[in-house]
């Protein structure tokens, strides 16, 4: 591998962020959103080894992290009972191989097929350990989950992994090294058949590779990741409950791998990041915030399929030709008429939602420091009007925008090919 | 097992049978005419159990029953127009993801419009009392129409189970839509352009049909089929925000145990699965039971003892996964499929 300085300042740059985050945000709340990033990165990248790497969409893919926290949770109780003689920090693994083990037993049906029907069965895998948790309760101990401790056996070097910050750390070595091993599989022969799989599978045969083993290569492959992921939040959160290997969390992996861009390898750390700030954060703000999420999710499968990083990707590209600076005023006015819309639309959502659920508090609520009734037609007809005009407005500028846009990728292609003339 | 017993569960298999059915001939049918898969299918069914309540408060149910499956399949052809057909050219995964995406725009409307508990939605006032019940007599078994009859009280030991006339007029709704889809499909000229548009679209649009359109038709006219189920399924259970995700997965599996894109498959798939599932539930034994009677010894102490004593009736709500994977296992293409993968 060609170890370059820009490789070296790109990989330097992460762990220093990993590093030094915990110590600029100091609040615990931070400490413990930082340590789910950490988690989440390395359950986004596993999960897009199958969905922008392999071409696989997985509606159940949160049964491997799942019942990977489900033997990490068991496996760190016979370590607090002095049965299993296993530092903490190893715990993970063990989660990782059973994560691993499961996806040998249950991808071998599902990576019989690509494609939709590969969707499908994930889906119905997905439903089947579901309810399955329900069903032994012995194992997923039924409602309540599994409790444990993870201040078991002797501290090393006085690291006993009561504090977060200890937790956070040892994340974070989890997250850089799985990030890296991840990359490293892109590289193999394995990772680019992969590639090759989900281009053209018809060609891949005619080569004399069988589709379906490099799928159920690269399936077990992201349960191993998947199952880490799993142990680390049982380590993370002392806790582990059937809802870990439900459909909602299969679907947040799937939507927000997504969100971050499944294109590119550093897509899936965008999307991370941006899972557990509106896990955290936006749930706390609104309601309706799955709503928000659902039309950002369906707007960017239609105009943006990339996801967020191939949009700055295509932005650092107008950029590195030097014609980003006319398009600036654009993003500005849409940002503002965008912001607009959302919080018009928000405020008739949320007084929607205060006459449901607050009624004995009267029609009289705080919105954005406005005050609204949400009984009175003069709050209603504002906020449509507001939104009205906004939506109007965005369409237009969208559109002078799109215009602008697509001249200037024009006058690029244009560039290129007279550079490359000029070079010839 | 009586012969009482016996012929509820059947009935009662078959109803939830067909209810699935009209669900999945919707889903199936837009997956082999456009290669879509709706993901938002169940969603378009809960949207139709919630339409059909709204227009049941105003104007009645009759009118719910005949209105909200249009008004669904009009917004169900409307998404098909804005959105889906955006995508189309990116790919089919793309496709699925934006109906996944609608899949969580929808259930959040509803529970802006109609709140997170659940609605109380009827089956019209004709329709709320038994169709007929069955007299079990302990030396005979008859029907009677209607409440049951006296002879339920008189008699000691007489057992008498009723059968809903709702559950009845959702069977006979079911049949009707197959029929009319069948005929529809096969017997008309919209039926032969729909089937024509499907394999070779290029001709189709040279002779002056507007593919897309009739695109945009048979998704609209799948959901507007979801939204029959919906009103029908709604009415018969719960109308709930969560009734969407009950039955989602569940579809899912029965068109591909039918195999993907086969309305005979789907049929006999969810039939099959209802009439099981019925049989299942109403069983407490369990495995470790039957593997006694082949005389083996099964004790709390046997390994994997959880698994033995597990019951029949838990076991119904794992049946179609279940099944899902042992064909996938042995007969990949489905039960009448003709493609795989």
């Amino acid at each position: 591998m060609n170890l370059n300085r820009g490789r070296w300042l790109v990989w330097g740059g992460y762990a220093a962020v990993m590093i030094v985050a915990p110590l600029l945000f100091t609040t615990s709340l931070s400490h413990t959103m930082l340590s789910q990033m950490g988690i989440a990165i390395i359950a986004c990248l596993a999960y897009n080894m199958l969905l922008g790497q392999g071409g696989m969409l997985s509606f159940g893919h949160a049964v491997y992290s799942g019942l990977g926290a489900f033997f990490a949770i068991h496996t760190l109780n016979l370590v607090s009972n002095g049965q299993l003689a296993l530092p903490v920090s190893l715990v993970p693994l063990v989660a990782g191989f059973f994560g691993g083990l499961f996806a040998v037993l249950l991808g071998y049906v599902t990576t019989k097929k690509a494609g939709t029907p590969f969707a499908m069965i994930t889906l119905g895998v997905g439903e089947l350990v579901w309810a399955m948790s329900l069903m032994f309760p012995g194992f997923f101990g039924g409602e309540g989950g599994i409790n444990g401790n993870r201040v078991a056996g002797q501290p090393f070097l006085g690291i006993s992994f009561g504090p977060q910050i200890q937790l956070y750390y040892l994340i974070a070595a989890y997250t850089f090294v799985c990030t890296a091993l991840m990359f490293a599989f892109t590289r193999t022969p394995l990772g680019r058949m992969l590639n090759a799989v989900r281009d053209n599978p018809e060609r891949v045969e005619f080569v004399g590779y069988s589709t379906q083993i490099v799928r159920y290569l690269a399936f077990i492959a992201s349960g191993f990741f998947m199952g880490i992921s799993g142990g680390l939040a049982a380590l993370n959160f002392e806790i582990v409950t059937a809802e870990v290997v439900s459909a909602t969390r299969s679907g947040a992996f799937l939507l927000f791998t997504f969100l971050g861009g499944a294109t590119f390898f550093f897509g899936p750390i965008i999307g991370a990041v941006l899972m557990v700030l509106a896990l955290v954060l936006l749930s706390e703000l609104t309601l309706a915030w799955l709503l928000w999420l659902g039309l950002v999710f369906t707007f960017m499968v239609m105009y943006a399929p990339g996801g967020i990083s191939s949009l700055i990707m295509m932005n650092l590209r107008v950029a590195s030709f030097g014609r980003l600076k006319p398009l600036l005023p654009h993003y500005a006015a849409l940002a503002v008429v965008g912001l607009l819309v959302v919080l018009s639309a928000g405020a008739m959502i949320e007084m929607v939602y205060h006459l449901q659920l607050n009624e004995a508090l009267g029609p009289k609520m705080k919105y954005l420091g406005i005050a609204l009734d949400a009984k009175s037609a003069g709050s209603w007809l504002s906020a449509a009007l507001v939104t009205a005009v906004a939506v109007v407005a965005f369409e237009w500028l969208r559109r002078r925008f799109a215009r602008d846009w697509n001249r200037t990728q024009e006058e690029i292609a244009a560039e290129i090919q007279r550079r490359e003339a000029a070079a010839a | 097992m009586d012969a009482s017993y016996f012929l509820i569960s059947l009935l009662n298999g078959l109803s939830v049978g067909l209810l699935l059915f009209m669900l999945a001939s919707g889903l199936t049918l837009i997956f082999s005419m456009m290669g879509v898969l709706n993901f938002a299918h169940a969603s378009f069914y809960m949207l139709g159990a919630y339409v059909a309540y709204s227009i049941t408060q105003v104007i009645g149910f009759w009118w719910g029953l005949l209105l909200a499956p249009p008004l669904v399949g009009v917004l169900g052809a409307l998404f098909e127009r804005h959105a889906l057909r955006r995508v189309h050219k990116f790919g089919h995964v793309p496709e699925l993801l934006i109906t996944f995406g609608l899949s969580y725009i929808i259930l959040e409307l509803v529970q802006i419009i109609w709140g997170r508990q659940a609605v109380n939605f009827l089956p019209p006032e004709s329709l709320r009392g038994p169709l007929f019940t069955i007299v079990d007599l302990p030396d005979s078994l008859s029907f009677a129409w209607g409440a049951p009859p006296e002879v339920c009280k008189a008699v000691a030991g007489a057992v008498c189970t009723q059968f809903p006339a709702f559950r009845a007029f959702g069977m006979a709704v079911a049949v009707g839509m197959l029929v009319a889809i069948w005929l529809l499909l096969t017997r008309t000229r919209i039926g032969l352009v729909i089937q024509a548009a499907l394999t070779h679209p290029e001709m189709v649009e040279s002779l002056g049909h507007n593919v897309p359109r009739v695109f945009m038709g048979v998704f609209g006219g799948g959901t507007a089929l979801a939204a029959l189920a919906g009103v029908i399924g709604g009415a018969l259970r719960v109308t709930e925000p969560s009734m969407a995700l009950a039955v989602g997965a569940v579809v899912f599996a029965v068109i591909v145990i039918g195999g993907m894109g086969s309305l005979a498959g789907a049929f006999v798939a969810s039939v099959g699965l209802g009439v099981i599932e019925s049989f299942a539930v109403g069983s407490d034994r369990s495995i470790g039971d039957g593997l006694r009677a082949l005389g083996m010894a099964v004790t709390p102490d046997t390994f994997g003892y959880a698994v033995w004593a597990v019951k029949m009736s838990q076991v119904a709500a794992i049946l179609p996964y279940l099944l899902l994977v042992l064909i996938l296992i042995f007969r990949p293409k489905g039960l009448f499929g003709t493609r795989e993968g």
